[in-house]
């Protein structure tokens, strides 16, 4: 046992956290004559370091992630969620959420492709849900930080979320909710084509070339942030706004995270410097869930397919499980980390 | 020969649809490219995955923004 701990810790920090990349640019840093230790030293090395772990590891993650992602076409998703019933419906729907490719402009036929298939409202939106809010990105980059457990909570949390809320919306009856359009929409079958393995390939690798040039800009700059926090704000303040002392912490950080439109690779740099000045961990990841989740781009295109009561509802289901969720992670951050 | 984009607005499709226009003036193919945004138009093709090309109202690719010698391609087999 105590082995596999060792192996997994080795595994955890060294490979997923690349440790030995942050004490190499420190040496490299000091042997310039900069002090590590020092404000400008500092920034420095947590901006180099993250940088560079964060490209390297949105390389090798998004490669894998769309190669798995590339065997979920959405179409083929509607056809497996057909075969299921119940709740068991809106969970195989929150896990499928996490594998099908999906971009915001695509909501609209999904929701189209998945009303006119049969598929109840509330198992649609336990998808819509956990799409955004819980990828597998998302938990390699949860374990490579804040280690395995909050990587697993965070995920299973986030799954409970998608769910529940899926499950409510369908108790309430909503589906007059829905505009006529779509209810009325038909959807054809159109056949798919066979992919084979170097399509795959093919696919993943420009996902990866299309991504890293899209979100390079915003990883700056969020390490930049990240790196100003990191060793130029006082960590009193830190802890007196975002720590133990402010017991709305969780509430300001999921309404300041919410309109934000941004991918979990931005905001892990911002997430992992406010940690280490003594931010609270529920605190952390709620900005971080609130960001992925909900935007105003995702919102403004969800409006075009439902009305503004049931889009309201929705917003309200995500904020509130946010917000649970940050709190549930101050509780129990102890035991986590 | 009728060239239809289809998407939500988003980056991804309008860059499909400037690579049409790109792929339509190399090979010198007289075409009516259009770029449709219309939901309900959209969803008459049944795509899911946004942005698709539809030529002569055949949805040929969808999900997938191509590089302008594929959309090339494409046009000359359709063309024969």
């Amino acid at each position: 046992m105590e082995t596999l701990k060792t192996i997994w810790d080795f595994f955890q920090n060294e490979i997923l956290g690349m440790a030995w990349l942050n004490r190499l640019i420190g040496s490299l840093l000091n042997a310039l004559g900069l002090d590590t230790n020092e404000k400008i030293g500092g920034s420095l090395q947590f901006f180099i370091y993250d940088m560079i772990k964060i490209m390297v590891l949105l390389g090798i993650l998004i490669f894998i992630i769309s190669y798995i992602q590339s065997y979920f076409p959405p179409e083929r998703t509607k056809k497996i969620l057909g075969r299921f019933h119940g709740i068991g419906a809106n969970i195989i729907a929150a896990l499928l959420g996490t594998v099908t490719p999906f971009c915001s402009c695509s909501s609209i036929p999904l929701f189209i492709g998945f009303t006119s298939a049969g598929l109840p409202l509330g198992v649609t939106f336990s998808f819509l849900i956990s799409s955004p809010m819980v990828d597998l990105g998302s938990l390699v980059f949860l374990m490579s930080i804040f280690g395995w457990k909050v990587a697993v909570v965070y995920v299973l949390l986030g799954l409970v979320i998608a769910v529940a809320g899926g499950t409510l919306i369908e108790k309430m009856h909503l589906e007059n909710q829905v505009e006529e359009y779509i209810r009325k929409g038909k959807q054809l079958d159109i056949p798919q084509e066979e992919l084979h393995f170097k399509d795959r390939i093919k696919y993943a690798f420009e996902q990866v070339c299309g991504t890293a040039k899209k979100v390079f800009p915003y990883v700056l700059l969020g390490v930049g942030i990240g790196a100003v926090i990191h060793n130029w704000i006082p960590e009193d303040f830190i802890i007196k706004a975002l720590g133990g002392n402010n017991p709305f912490g969780v509430i300001l950080a999921t309404i300041a995270g919410v309109p934000m439109y941004s991918d979990i690779f931005v905001t892990i740099p911002i997430a992992e410097a406010l940690l280490s000045k003594g931010a609270l961990l529920g605190v952390v990841l709620s900005f971080m869930m609130g960001v992925t989740t909900l935007s105003l781009p995702s919102l403004i295109m969800l409006r075009k397919a439902v009305k503004p009561k049931l889009l309201a509802i929705f917003t309200a289901i995500c904020v509130i499980g946010i917000i649970i969720t940050g709190y549930f992670f101050n509780l129990i951050q102890s035991i986590l980390i | 020969m009728k060239i239809k984009i289809l998407g939500g607005g988003c980056a991804s499709c309008k860059k499909l649809y400037e690579n049409t226009k790109k792929a339509v003036a190399e090979t010198g193919i007289t075409a009516d490219t259009e770029y449709i945004t219309d939901m309900e138009k959209v969803m008459a093709y049944g795509v899911m995955s946004m942005p698709a090309l539809v030529v002569n109202e055949q949805v040929a690719t969808m999900g997938k923004v191509l590089k302008p010698a594929e959309i090339a391609k494409i046009l000359k087999k359709v063309n024969g």
